[in-house]
């Protein structure tokens, strides 16, 4: 059980209701725990769109969540 | 040995051109290419009443130097600066500024363009679109496998 950060933004910002959340995890890797938040929150984004941070860097979706960490789930991005 | 200068900002506030100009001045340098990204009233044949953009900062920051600094390395360029407005605009706001300084414009040129076309494609912003008939989405990722010119 890790104890994690999870910050929101955009579309999966208003789909969470929140910005950020601190909570307990079982989910090993960024991907579980997409999928873990996903089926919780009936996130409509899929995965193969998404892209994720963990403190402040893009990873791979099989990097482990290990306690402490700071994930963000990256919607689709639509800047300029 | 020139030094090099790239500078990337997210702001709530209006973006000052002139004063962004001015932070890539140079007097050895004769080019300077500059990129603005205008709020249109259109987009996918919808009519846009006005945008809301939101960044994730501290990874839009590192993505945005990394793309500055791979610009500063494919072309010969002295500086190039980019910031991206977050926050709400209305139609004809200015959402994003770049500028580049060169000896020459073709790099100049070159390096402005790969600079807005990563920018769009990487850094971890988003803007949400308000329309005229009161509906709202987040422009969505078919719109991204299509990037406009």
């Amino acid at each position: 059980m890790s104890k994690i950060q999870v910050s929101y933004y955009a579309a999966l910002r208003e789909a969470r209701g929140c910005t950020e959340e601190e909570l307990e995890t079982e989910s090993a890797t960024a991907r579980d725990l997409y999928q873990e938040l996903s089926a919780q929150h009936g996130f409509e984004l899929d995965i193969a769109g998404v892209r994720v941070a963990i403190n402040d860097e893009f990873v791979e979706w099989s990097t482990g969540v290990s306690e402490g960490d700071h994930i963000v789930f990256i919607p689709p991005v639509s800047g300029g | 040995m020139q030094e090099l200068t790239t500078f990337f900002d997210i702001q709530d506030s209006d973006l000052d051109p002139a004063a962004l100009i001015n932070r890539l001045r140079n007097p050895r340098f004769g080019a300077l290419v500059t990129f603005e990204g205008w709020v249109r009233n259109h987009n996918e044949g919808a009519d846009v009443d006005r945008l809301e953009y939101e960044a994730y900062g501290p990874l839009a920051e590192r993505e945005a130097q990394t793309i500055l600094r791979d610009a500063v390395d494919q072309f010969d360029v002295s500086a190039a600066g980019c910031v991206h407005r977050v926050g709400s605009l209305a139609i004809g706001g200015l959402a994003v500024w770049i500028g580049v300084v060169a000896e020459h414009r073709s790099d100049a040129f070159g390096a402005c363009q790969m600079i807005i076309d990563q920018v769009k494609l990487r850094v971890p912003v988003w803007k949400k679109e308000y329309y005229t008939d009161g509906r709202a989405e987040w422009v969505a990722c078919h719109h991204c496998a299509h990037p406009h010119d």
